[in-house]
């Protein structure tokens, strides 16, 4: 399933805490990870153990207080805040539970964003969110605004937004929590074909165990310690 | 796209952004007004001329001075033309129509007042003949006067009714200059004292000098002084601008208080706005967090902030400034004997466009201070 065995996120001896008032509250302790290329991986855990911290942190929206993350063979914990936004331009996607598109621009605007920010000319701008919006089967829904789309569809417009820019990693935060089982379905089934079609490494956070079984590798994340998952089991009525 | 997203962003909340431009325009034209208002009561002294001196009773203006000053003051080294004149106060029909009206030298005075401009023929009628006057054009449209009307003045300071023909109608160089006045001859006034009130004859209010050179206004000033030391009737002489000034002064603490509503109403408006976009970045603030996660920098959010909030201040501003004139003008109408010169300056407006610029830079401050500096997994509003 995977395409090679080269580690596109190497996570080692992390340490993140949270300071409430004098508090130190420990999220993740010396957690070490590996994610392959064209790996996807799904988070599971309860909630308050971490997952969206770790997620977070992949993603270099947080800095951590000890240990190393590497993200395409680029070490991301010294980076400073600039720096972070500037890499996180050219090296994440980014999908959210509530999909997060900006209500006043249109679907074509809203996958246009993250290009802004890359030199490119409006024409190859334009090129670039037609084929993300095609890959997502929406091309026809470009000129509609987020009130005009339904979840399912708002959700592919913000996987068209993350692949824009053809980014090193994607991740995901719940991304069919807020979707019906029908659209969820459609979400993953994306998902999957980013991953296996297009080689996309995915790290997703989840608490829905149909999600979790669309992944290649399954991690457990309790009281900041990280652990392969058990089988899940997804009831029958799912 | 990011101009259209800040211009979309401005009108997310019609209503409420409406609302705000109108507060603005509100604002602004009060603004205008108030400061056109101090304009108009300094116009006085913006218009005097460096060239010109007056010299009047050193007790006060209401004290008279000999005529047979004139000759020793023409006298004097730096003198170039000297003239004279009264103030008349002169009811025209009702109390209510004040206008300015003086008693001058026809020929010296409109020699020094160069920016009342007349035309040959008039100025050669209102030359020849004793019981000329000339009116501004803004008083003549006033009344509905014409040249060749006769006009009937009572007089408070000089009894009786006084009788004019209007023999010319003068406008001013440019919109600075008070047309709202009247002049007539000055030997009509002193004759007719003559006959009537012959101690009040052979005097005058004011005397008012053209300098040859205007650096030397204070030399000359002290020179002519020095001529009537220690007599009768010791004269002041001070330039034209010091004695406008003088009237001004008089006023100093209304003109304070106007000053400071105006500012006041800037800061209240600067603190609506100021809600305004605070309110609308708090709504905002997991799109902004967004924008963090894509990448964006501060400079482009500050960009977004800052723009929004120009955006409504320039629209109430513009608003503001282009509903200031035609309301000028209405009030110029309605208090146009109080202020003969109400005009909106390009000094006003350039204040007004300053003022819609500091208060939509001050209104994006804290906003953009916020989006700055909260966290993007705190815009997100999601930590697990």
């Amino acid at each position: 399933m995977l395409s090679n065995h080269i580690a596109v996120i190497e996570i080692t001896d992390l340490v993140k805490s949270y300071r409430r008032g004098s508090q130190s509250i420990p999220v993740l302790e010396h957690l070490f990870l590996k994610i392959e290329e064209g790996e996807f991986l799904a988070l599971m855990g309860p909630s308050g153990s971490g997952k969206s911290t770790l997620l977070n942190l992949i993603a270099g929206l947080d800095q951590v207080d000890s240990g190393s993350i590497r993200v395409g063979g680029e070490e991301i914990t010294g980076l400073s805040e600039i720096e972070l936004a500037t890499w996180r331009a050219g090296h994440v996607g980014f999908i959210f539970q509530f999909y997060n598109l900006i209500p006043v621009l249109t679907a074509f605007e809203n996958v246009e964003l993250p290009l802004m920010l890359t030199g490119l000319s409006k024409k190859a701008r334009k090129a670039h969110v037609a084929t993300a919006l095609s890959l997502v089967s929406l091309q026809d829904r470009m000129d509609h605004y987020p009130r005009q789309l339904s979840g399912g569809q708002q959700q592919r417009v913000a996987i068209a937004r993350a692949v824009v820019t053809d980014p090193t990693i994607l991740v995901a935060d719940e991304p069919t929590g807020d979707l019906d089982r029908h659209s969820a379905e459609d979400v993953l089934r994306l998902m999957d074909q980013l991953c296996s079609e297009l080689g996309k490494t995915i790290v997703m956070v989840t608490h829905d165990p149909r999600a979790a079984r669309k992944a290649h590798t399954l991690k457990y994340l309790e009281k900041g310690v990280l652990t392969d998952a058990p089988q899940i089991a997804v009831p029958e009525c799912l | 796209m990011l101009l259209k997203l800040l211009f979309r962003n401005a009108f997310r909340h019609r209503l409420r952004t409406l609302l705000t431009i109108g507060g603005i325009a509100v604002a602004i034209l009060a603004f205008g007004l108030l400061r056109t208002v101090i304009s108009a009561w300094y116009a006085g002294v913006e218009a005097s001329s460096a060239s010109r001196l007056v010299t009047r009773n050193a007790i006060s203006l209401i004290f008279p001075l000999p005529i047979s000053y004139k000759e020793k003051i023409r006298s004097v080294e730096g003198v170039g033309v000297v003239s004279y004149g009264n103030w008349f106060g002169g009811v025209y029909i009702d109390e209510k129509n004040f206008f300015a009206n003086f008693a001058i030298e026809p020929r010296t005075y409109f020699n020094l007042y160069s920016e009342y401009l007349l035309s040959d023929d008039e100025t050669a009628a209102f030359f020849r003949e004793r019981k000329a006057c000339v009116a501004g054009q803004k008083l003549a449209k006033r009344f509905g006067w014409n040249v060749g009307d006769t006009i009937t003045l009572r007089g408070t300071i000089f009894p009786g009714n006084w009788d004019f023909v209007l023999r010319g109608i003068y406008q001013g160089k440019d919109k600075t200059i008070d047309d709202n006045q009247f002049f007539f001859h000055w030997d009509y006034l002193n004759e007719t004292l003559k006959k009537n009130l012959p101690r009040r004859a052979d005097q005058v209010g004011f005397y008012m000098i053209g300098l040859k050179r205007p650096d030397q206004a204070a030399a000359t000033s002290e020179a002519v002084d020095g001529l009537f030391k220690n007599s009768y009737a010791e004269t002041l002489t001070e330039t034209e601008k010091a004695f406008q000034l003088s009237f001004v002064s008089m006023s100093e603490a209304i003109i304070t208080v106007i000053q400071l509503v105006s500012y006041v109403i800037i800061v209240i408006i600067m603190a609506v706005v100021a809600n305004t976009m605070a309110m609308s970045v708090r709504e905002r603030m997991g799109e902004y967090a967004v924008f963090k996660t894509l990448g964006f920098g501060r400079g482009y959010l500050a960009g977004l902030i800052l723009g929004e909030s120009f955006t409504l201040t320039s629209l109430g501003g513009l608003l503001g400034i282009g509903v200031t004139f035609p309301i000028a003008s209405a009030f110029a109408r309605a208090v146009g004997q109080f202020f003969p010169v109400f005009h909106v300056s390009t000094e006003t407006i350039l204040m007004d466009v300053a003022a819609a610029v500091i208060v939509g830079v001050v209104a994006a401050v804290i906003p953009i201070w916020r989006v700055v500096q909260v966290r993007i997994a705190d815009g997100l509003g999601r930590i697990g």
